[in-house]
C-alpha cells in the first residue's frame, strides 16, 4: 500500500494537507497527521461514537470514513467548541450536569449532540435520549448526559426567543 | 493536639464544586496515551493465536519482515523475558502457582494469547505485518468450562494444576451447620437451595489499554507512559520482567478513559512493549484495539454458586453453605492472583444478614478463556446474588414479603463481627431497606404492579440490600495470604511561596474526580481555597509507592493519607507562625482562611503566605531547627477489617412474555457511603456502576464455542446498553461518618454495579411469579425468558390471544 494521495481537508474552518494512503481513516488523519487529538477512538467499527466529528453539519464517525472521501466537506471537531478557552453553552452544560467523568466519550458525545441540537432545536428528553443512544458511555449512566444536553436545548430555546442564541439555527432541513 | 481545621464537612467538602478536570476534557485537551506522539516512534502489534489450546510448533515471521513498513518481530525466545507469577501464601493444596509468560512459549492457552510482537513504522503497517505470521498449532482439547475442566482424564490448562483447579479453599464450617439444616427441616423452618450462575463480562473501559514506552538515555531509564490504575504495581512486576533495577524504569499516567478494574493488574502486553522500546533505543506504541480489548483484555465475573441455607419457621437464616466455583481463564493475575474471586466471596458471602452458622468452599479453575482481572465489585455482585436469590426463595416458601424476609435478617447493631470473622462498622442496613421500600410504595408502585397482573401484564418488584467492604487496608489483604499485599497510601504535601500547595497521592484517577474530591478535602483540612490546591498521580518518579485505585480506595485511603499530610503541614505551618507571632505553639491554630491566627488574640494573624515567604525566601528568620521546607508527608492504613458501605435497591421492571424483553421501570438507589464529600460525584458513581451491573444483568456476556472460540469480538456481539436501555436513577443518601477514616467516608465506586444484578433479576422472577418461572442466572436475555417460559409450557401472549 504505497499509493499516496495529497489530499485538503477543511477542519475546524482551516484547510490542512495530508499525504495519506487511500485506506486511512478520518479519524486517523484528523488524531495523528493533524494533531487534532479531542475527537478519540474506542472501537473503529463504528459503534462506541467516540470518533463523532460533523461532516457538513452532520455527525459522522469519523472511523468509518476514508480521509480521502471527506475531501470537499466541511469537517467540525471537539476543538471548534467555545471561544476564546471559553466552554461553550454545551460544554459547560456537561459539567453542570456532572455528564462526564473520565471524559473519554465526551467529544463524541459534545459532537452528536451539537449536530442533532441544530437538527432538533426543540428536541424533548426522550428523544434526545434516543439520539445520544448512537453513542457510548462506559462511565455516567448517561442520565447526566441526557440531562446536560436537555438543559442546552432548553436554554438555546429560550435564548432564541430572546434573540440572544449562540448557536445558529440551521436552516431547515428539506 | 492536632491545629486542624475541622474537614468532615466544610466550606468545600459536601459542596458539588465544579470539577476540576472538566475543562480539558470537554475541550478535547485531555491527554490520553493515544495523544502522545514522540520524534521516531514505532508502532506494536501483536500476533495472537486463533487456537484456544494447543501446543506451538512453529512460529514463521519470514513474510513478516518483509512487509512494507516492518521493521522487527520478535517471538518469546527473542525477547528472554521474565514470566509474570502472582502467589498466595497458602499450601499446595489451596493454591497451584502458575506463570504468565509475556509471550506465549511452548503452549497457547487461549484464542487471542499474544505470540509474536510486530513493530512498524505505522501502525496500519504492523497490522499488515501480524496478518502476514504464520503460528502453526498442534490442538490440545480446549476447556471451555466447568464440566469440561472437571472431566476424567480432561487437558490441562497448566501441567502443574491437576484438575485445572488453581484455588481451593474450604473456610469457616462452624460447628453447628449440619444440626441447623436438620432443625430446619424438622422444625417448620425450611431448607432451600439455589444455584446461581453469572456470565463473564468484560470492564469494558471506554479507552482500551495502551502504551508509549521510550528508552531516556539521558536519565538511562526506560519511560513508560500507560494507562494503568497501579503505576507502581507495573513498575515493580516491568523490573522484575526485565531484571533491572527499579529506578531504571519510570511509569507515568495520563488521563485515563475508564478502567473498572481491568487496568489495576500488570498486563504482559506493555511489559513486551517496553522490552522492545529498551531493545531499539526507539520509542514504541501500543493500543489495543477493541477486537483484542475484547477477546484479549481480562475479563471477570464468570462463577457459579450452589448455596443452601437454613431457615426457622420465623424466617430468620439459621445456616449458610455454598459452593463457588469461579472460572479464572487461562491465566492467574498479578498481583491479586486467581484467588481474588473466590476468596473474597468466601469471607464474605453472609452479606449483610446476621448468619450464626457457615461453611464454604471457594475454587478458582483455569480455562482455555481469556484471563480474568478484578472488575468493579469483584465477585461481590455474585454473591450478592446468590444470597439475595436464597432470600427470596425463602421468603417464597415461608410466604413471607421479600422485604420482611430481610428485615427480619439484616445486622442491626453495630460493631457487628460475624460468622466470617468480619467486624462490620455501623451502617444503615435497615433503614436503606425501610427508605427504598417506602419509596416504592409511595410512588405507588405496589398498586401498579398487582393491577397490571389483573390485566395479564407482567410488572415486579426487586430488591437487594448488600454492604461492601470499601478501604481494604493491608490488614484485611494479608488475610488473603497474597505475597504481595496492597493496603496502605502515601501523600506528600508542599507549599509554594505563595501558599498554594501540590498534593501527591498514590491513587490514579481514572474517572472518579480525584483531581477535585482530593483538593477538596486539602482545602477545607488546612483552610485554603479550592484553587490553591494541585493534585498529582501518576508518576512513579515523583510519588512515593502507592496501591493506585481500586476497591473503592481512594477517598477512604488516599484520602485519609492526604489529610494527615494536611495536618502535619498544619503543624509546621503553626509552628512559624507562632515564632513570627511570638507567641507560644498552643496558642495558634489554623484559621480556616489561608492563614494562622492567635489565638487568645485573634487581630494577630500570619497568612500563609507570608509564612512561606520566610520559609523560603528569607529562612534567616526561621525559629531555631525548624528546616526551610513547607513540606510533610504522611502514610494511612485502614485498621482492622475495613469499612462498609451499604445500600439498598430497588427495581421495577415489566417482562414482555412475547418477546421475552425487560423494561426497567423504576431504579431506586438508597446508599450509604459514609460522608459524601462530592455528592455529584458520589450520584455519578452510584448511576454509572449501576448501568454496569444493569449490563451484567441484562445485556453483557461473552460465551465460548467448545473449540474456545469467543463469542464476541466487536460491539456487534457486545451488547453494551446505550442511554435507552439505561433508566433514570434515583440516589438517596444517608450517611453513617465513618469511625475508620481521617474524613468519615466510605468507599463509593463500585456499590452500584454490586446491587444492581440481584435487584434486576429479583424484580424479573417478581414480575414472572404467576407463571412458576424463577431465573438464577444472569444475563437475562430475551430469549432465556422466551425458553423458561416455553418449557413451565406457559403460553407467550401472542399465542394465548391466537384461537387454536
Ligand atoms: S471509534 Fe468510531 S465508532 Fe467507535
Ligand atoms: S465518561 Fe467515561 S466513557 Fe463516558
Amino acid at each position: 500500500m504505497t499509493d499516496r494521495h495529497l489530499i485538503v481537508l477543511n477542519v475546524n474552518g482551516s484547510e490542512h494537507e495530508a499525504l495519506v494512503e487511500p485506506r486511512r481513516t478520518l479519524l486517523d488523519v484528523l488524531r495523528h497527521d493533524l494533531g487534532l487529538t479531542g475527537t478519540h477512538t474506542g472501537c473503529e467499527h463504528g459503534v462506541c461514537g467516540a470518533c463523532t466529528v460533523l461532516v457538513d453539519g452532520e455527525p459522522v464517525r469519523a472511523c468509518l470514513m476514508f480521509a480521502v472521501q471527506a475531501e470537499a466537506a466541511e469537517i467540525r471537531t471537539v476543538e471548534s467548541l467555545g471561544r476564546d478557552g471559553e466552554l461553550s453553552d454545551l460544554q459547560q452544560a456537561f459539567s453542570d450536569h456532572h455528564g462526564l467523568q473520565c471524559g473519554f466519550c465526551t467529544p463524541g458525545f459534545l459532537m452528536l449532540a451539537e449536530g442533532f441540537l441544530a437538527q432538533r432545536p426543540d428536541a424533548g428528553r426522550e428523544e434526545i435520549r434516543e439520539a445520544i443512544s448512537a453513542n457510548l458511555c462506559r462511565c455516567t449512566g448517561y442520565q447526566t448526559i441526557v440531562d446536560a444536553v436537555s438543559a442546552t436545548a432548553a436554554s438555546r430555546c429560550r435564548a432564541r426567543e430572546a434573540g440572544t442564541c449562540p448557536v445558529p439555527e440551521k436552516e431547515a432541513t428539506p | 493536639m492536632t491545629p486542624r481545621f475541622d474537614g468532615r464537612k466544610g466550606r468545600w467538602v459536601g459542596a458539588s464544586v465544579p470539577r476540576r478536570e472538566d475543562p480539558r476534557l470537554l475541550r478535547g485537551r485531555g491527554r490520553f496515551v493515544d495523544d502522545i506522539q514522540l520524534p521516531g516512534m514505532l508502532h506494536a502489534a501483536f500476533v495472537r493465536s486463533t487456537v484456544a489450546h494447543g501446543a506451538i510448533t512453529g512460529i514463521d515471521l519470514t513474510a513478516t519482515l518483509a512487509v512494507d513498513g516492518v521493521v522487527a518481530a520478535y517471538t518469546a525466545a527473542d525477547l528472554e523475558l521474565g514470566d509474570i507469577v502472582a502467589l498466595l501464601d497458602r499450601p499446595l493444596e489451596e493454591f497451584v502457582p502458575t506463570a504468565m509468560p509475556i509471550l506465549a512459549k511452548e503452549k497457547v492457552r487461549f484464542a487471542g494469547e499474544p505470540v509474536a510482537l510486530v513493530v512498524a513504522r505505522d501502525p496500519y503497517s504492523a497490522e499488515d505485518g501480524v496478518e502476514a505470521a504464520v503460528v502453526s498449532c498442534e490442538p490440545l482439547g480446549a476447556i471451555v468450562s466447568e464440566e469440561t475442566a472437571f472431566a476424567h482424564g480432561a487437558p490441562l490448562v497448566h501441567e502443574e494444576a491437576p484438575g485445572n483447579v488453581l484455588v481451593d479453599v474450604s473456610m469457616f464450617d462452624t460447628s453447628g451447620v449440619d444440626a441447623a439444616f436438620e432443625a430446619a427441616r424438622a422444625g417448620g423452618g425450611c431448607v432451600v437451595e439455589v444455584v446461581t450462575r453469572s456470565g463473564r463480562q468484560n470492564a469494558l473501559p471506554l479507552e482500551t489499554r495502551g502504551v508509549v514506552a521510550s528508552w531516556d538515555d539521558h536519565d538511562d531509564q526506560l519511560l513508560v507512559r500507560m494507562c494503568t490504575q497501579v503505576p507502581h504495581q507495573v513498575r515493580t512486576a516491568m523490573a522484575r520482567s526485565l531484571r533491572v533495577p527499579e529506578r531504571t524504569v519510570r511509569v507515568t499516567v495520563p488521563d485515563m478513559g475508564g478502567g473498572f478494574g481491568q487496568k489495576c493488574v500488570v498486563g504482559r502486553e506493555e511489559i513486551a512493549v517496553a522490552a522492545v522500546a529498551r531493545l531499539l533505543h526507539r520509542p514504541v506504541k501500543w493500543i489495543e484495539d477493541r477486537r483484542e480489548a475484547l477477546t484479549a483484555g481480562f475479563l471477570a465475573r464468570e462463577q457459579r454458586y450452589r448455596t443452601r441455607a437454613a431457615f426457622d419457621s420465623g424466617g430468620r437464616i439459621t445456616a449458610l453453605e455454598a459452593d463457588v466455583v469461579c472460572d479464572m481463564g487461562a491465566y492467574s493475575c498479578y498481583p491479586f492472583t486467581a484467588g481474588i474471586e473466590p476468596l473474597m466471596a468466601s469471607a464474605e458471602m453472609p452479606s449483610v444478614y446476621q448468619v450464626p452458622e457457615y461453611r464454604v468452599r471457594g475454587r478458582a479453575i483455569t480455562t482455555n478463556k481469556a484471563p480474568t482481572a478484578p472488575y468493579r465489585g469483584v465477585s461481590r455482585p455474585q454473591y450478592v446474588l446468590a444470597i439475595e436469590r436464597v432470600m427470596e426463595r425463602a421468603a417464597r416458601e415461608l410466604g413471607l414479603d421479600p422485604v420482611e424476609i430481610r428485615r427480619r435478617n439484616v445486622i442491626t447493631r453495630f460493631p457487628y463481627t460475624g460468622v466470617n470473622a468480619i467486624t462490620y462498622d455501623p451502617g444503615t442496613y435497615r433503614e436503606s431497606l425501610d427508605l427504598a421500600e417506602a419509596t416504592l410504595r409511595d410512588e405507588g408502585w405496589y398498586e401498579i404492579r398487582d393491577g397490571a397482573a389483573a390485566r395479564g401484564r407482567h410488572i415486579g418488584i426487586g430488591y437487594c440490600c448488600f454492604s461492601e467492604r470499601t478501604g481494604y487496608g493491608s490488614g484485611a489483604f494479608a488475610q488473603r495470604k497474597m505475597t504481595v499485599v496492597p493496603g496502605f497510601d502515601i501523600s506528600e504535601i508542599r507549599m509554594d511561596t505563595t501558599g498554594s500547595v501540590v498534593v501527591t497521592s498514590g491513587t490514579m484517577n481514572h474517572g472518579q474526580s480525584h483531581e477535585t474530591t482530593l483538593a477538596q478535602i486539602v482545602a477545607d483540612r488546612l483552610g485554603l481555597h479550592l484553587d490553591q490546591v494541585k493534585l498529582r498521580q501518576g508518576d512513579t518518579e515523583r510519588i512515593a509507592y502507592g496501591w493506585g485505585t481500586f476497591a473503592s480506595r481512594s477517598v477512604t485511603i488516599g484520602g485519609s493519607a492526604v489529610s494527615r499530610a494536611a495536618d502535619r503541614l498544619g503543624e509546621q505551618l503553626c509552628a512559624i507562625a507562632a515564632h513570627l507571632l511570638g507567641t507560644g505553639q498552643d496558642n495558634v491554630r489554623l484559621d480556616g482562611d489561608g492563614g494562622v491566627v492567635q489565638v487568645d488574640d485573634p487581630a494577630r494573624r500570619a497568612s500563609f503566605e507570608e509564612i512561606a515567604d520566610v520559609a523560603y525566601l528569607r529562612s534567616h528568620l526561621l525559629p531555631k531547627g525548624v528546616e526551610p521546607a513547607l513540606s510533610a508527608t504522611a502514610s494511612f492504613d485502614v485498621p482492622g477489617d475495613g469499612t462498609f458501605s451499604n445500600a439498598t435497591h430497588a427495581v421495577v421492571v415489566e417482562a414482555d412474555p412475547g418477546t421475552g424483553q425487560i423494561r426497567i421501570l423504576r431504579y431506586a438507589c438508597v446508599e450509604d457511603c459514609g460522608v459524601v464529600i462530592h455528592p455529584q460525584v458520589v450520584d455519578g458513581q452510584c448511576r454509572g456502576g449501576i448501568a454496569q451491573g444493569i449490563a451484567g444483568a441484562l445485556f453483557e456476556e461473552i460465551t465460548y464455542a467448545g473449540n474456545g472460540d469467543p463469542s464476541a469480538a466487536s460491539f456487534i456481539d457486545y451488547l453494551v446498553p446505550t442511554a435507552t436501555e439505561i433508566p433514570d436513577i434515583t440516589v438517596a443518601h444517608l450517611e453513617t461518618p465513618c469511625a475508620f477514616t481521617e474524613n468519615g467516608a466510605k468507599g463509593a465506586g463500585e456499590g452500584g454495579t454490586i446491587g444492581a444484578p440481584a435487584a434486576v433479576l429479583n424484580a424479573i422472577n417478581d414480575a414472572l411469579r404467576h407463571t412458576g418461572v424463577e431465573l438464577d442466572t444472569t444475563p437475562v436475555h430475551p430469549q432465556t425468558v422466551l425458553t423458561a417460559l416455553d418449557a413451565a409450557s406457559v403460553p407467550r401472549r401472542e399465542e394465548a390471544s391466537t384461537p387454536s
